[in-house]
């Protein structure tokens, strides 16, 4: 499967993740924990829907049902019209941790390679959109390094290229850039937007950060705890790939934005509580 | 190459050390050794009951026995520490595939870990010695076409069942080590069973392995000499021990000799063994943390 047919598969308009009524409780000893409760979502393909909200609200779960890492114990979610479990096996998403998660007796280029190497792609093609996708996130000159040789921010780095190796058209992305230092962050956010636009994927990615959310979204979802449900939706509206550039964080309607999200946050706790978990930098 | 020749210099010294507090001992030691009630618990240091080192070592080049044409100690020693060396290596191969193929299927299946696991702690209480008759008569009746159960076999068996133990363990231990990020990795690539195995388990255990073949080579000479011993397989470094045993009196420092033949034995196999773990240096390397 390759990009281009991926992306013209589904065409803007077309549903890439259809989430319904879905709640799901974890029942443990001390008592049930509903961490998703009747949440409804809706992601069209080629959009970039951020997941915002206090610890504990239920981003990460809401991702792994997704992902078909969990099952929901209510409700439905369909993933470009199939099952989240057959949209996993087709392939359909690329997935990224808070953690690299990069196997380390791989070098990096066959870190890269290895959803390809499980999917049976050859020795050729696996070789060629390894160096293509290592020069993508800038680790061209990393190919033959190991992970435990290479920094946070690298490391991050090439799990983002190997999520996107197989061009998929969905990304599923858990705090991807939570363990970097700012700078390394904004620059990874830029380079993310602009593969995004390259490939047109659509993407749902976790963050506790509202300037990251804005910056890079075209929707964000605002989350409130116990029970995890979705308060508000906050069209960004910023435009799109290459408009999206460093220059952006200096703008008003940037700010504007960042302000809304903000707002939408604290209406969740009530009026001027602080919001736990979340980073209102 | 500069850590191997070191790690061979600790290696020699050891085996000085070893030699120095023994003469040490035997001089400044009481001639009968001592005492708690009828319990003798320090040796005696007669040179009867402990020959000098250099006496141990000037045996060796002198002939086996008082008969004419009789080959030098040390060749008779060598030819019985080469034929246990084959045995004990053919019951670590045996008892590594063994335990490995205990430890896949236990990964594979939780009921087979809960019910296997136990039963593979519980073998290891049963003594070797108990098991020697057992395996004995088994293997004597075992005769299939052209091939006849041979008295070697039957101690390869019984040598491998001490062999197969940490490999087993470590073995499931290292197959269930990969972190859940990676394993949700892997189902998120829909990669099944085998792959996951393949690309994941198996790299991840090498760590684990590595450790446990090199004290399943241990158990292999060990369980190889006790079995020879206990099975009465002509032949070996087990039974030489016990042949020689008869010249505790007469000729003091032959005993001694298959003694040095069985240390030599298992140098050797930890060497071979190690040589196992050198072409995979890049699965050793530190899991990463970010
Ligand atoms: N495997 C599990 N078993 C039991 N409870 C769970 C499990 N996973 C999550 N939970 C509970 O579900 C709730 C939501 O967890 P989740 O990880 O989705 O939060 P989150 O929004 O991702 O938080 P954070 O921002 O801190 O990552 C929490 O109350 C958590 O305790
Ligand atoms: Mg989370």
């Amino acid at each position: 499967m390759s990009a281009a047919t991926a992306a013209q598969d589904h065409p803007r308009g077309a549903v890439a993740v259809s989430v319904e009524d879905v709640s799901r409780v974890f029942g443990g000893s001390g008592g049930a924990v509903t961490a998703l409760d009747q949440v409804d979502l809706t992601v069209a393909a080629g959009e970039f829907v951020s997941l915002i909200g206090p610890s504990g609200c239920g981003k990460s779960t809401l991702l792994r049902l997704v992902a078909d890492l969990d099952r929901p114990t209510s409700g439905s979610i369909s993933v470009f019209g199939r099952t989240p479990e057959q949209a996993r096996l087709a392939h359909d998403y690329g997935i990224a941790f808070q953690q690299a998660g990069l196997l380390p007796w791989r070098t990096v280029r066959a870190n890269v390679e290895l959803p390809l190497a499980l999917h049976g792609v050859g020795k050729g093609g696996r070789r060629e959109r390894a160096g293509h996708l290592l020069d993508l996130v800038g680790l061209a000159d990393f190919g033959d390094h190991f992970p435990d040789q290479l920094s946070g921010g690298m490391q991050q780095r090439v799990a983002i290229a190997r999520a996107i190796a197989e061009e998929p058209s969905l990304l599923l992305m858990d705090e991807p850039f939570g363990a970097l230092d700012e700078m390394t962050r904004e620059r990874l956010q830029v380079e993310l937007v602009r593969l995004c636009a390259q490939t047109r994927a659509a993407v749902v990615f976790v963050t506790h950060s509202i300037p990251e959310a804005v910056f890079l979204s075209d929707r964000v979802v605002v989350m409130s705890a116990r029970p995890g449900r979705i308060q508000e939706v906050v069209d960004i509206g910023l435009g799109r790939g290459t408009e999206r550039e460093e220059g952006l964080r200096e703008d008003t309607s940037y700010f504007e934005s960042v302000t809304r999200v903000r707002e939408a946050l604290h209406g969740g706790s009530g009026a001027g509580a602080t919001v736990r978990g979340a980073e209102l930098r | 190459m500069r850590r191997r020749l070191a790690d061979l210099g600790l290696g020699v010294a050891a085996l000085l050390g070893v030699a120095a507090t023994w003469e040490l001992y035997k001089l400044l030691g009481p001639e009968q050794g001592w005492s708690v009630r009828e319990v003798r618990v320090l040796p005696r240091t007669t040179d009867l009951a402990m020959p000098h080192v250099w006496e141990m070592l000037g045996r060796l080049p002198e002939p086996l026995t008082g008969a004419p044409g009789a080959v030098p100690l040390w060749v008779a020693v060598l030819q019985a520490s080469g034929f246990s060396l084959a045995v004990a290596l053919v019951s670590w191969v045996l008892g590594v595939v063994v335990g490995f193929c205990f430890a896949v299927g236990m990964q594979r299946f939780a009921l087979v870990e809960a019910a296997v696991l136990p039963l593979v702690v519980l073998s290891q209480t049963v003594p070797l010695i108990a098991l020697a008759p057992l395996v004995k008569g088994w293997g004597g009746r075992v005769e299939i076409g052209g091939f006849a159960w041979q008295g070697w076999m039957s101690v390869a068996v019984i040598a491998s069942y001490l062999a197969f133990f940490p490999v087993a363990v470590g073995a499931l231990r290292g197959l269930q080590s990969p972190d859940s990020i990676h394993r949700e990795l892997m189902r998120a690539y829909g990669a099944g069973w085998w792959s996951t195995l393949v690309r994941l388990r198996l790299p991840a255990s090498v760590p684990y392995v590595l450790p446990a073949i090199r004290l399943a080579g241990a158990n292999a000479v060990v369980g190889t000499i006790v079995a020879e011993v206990s099975t009465g397989l002509p032949g070996g470094v087990g039974r030489m021990i016990l042949e020689f045993a008869n010249f505790a009196s007469s000729d003091p420092a032959k005993p001694w000799a298959p003694l040095l033949g069985a240390v030599l034995l298992g140098l050797l196999v930890a060497g071979l063994v190690s040589l196992v773990g050198l072409p995979l240096g890049r699965y050793r390397r530190a899991e990463v943390t970010a």
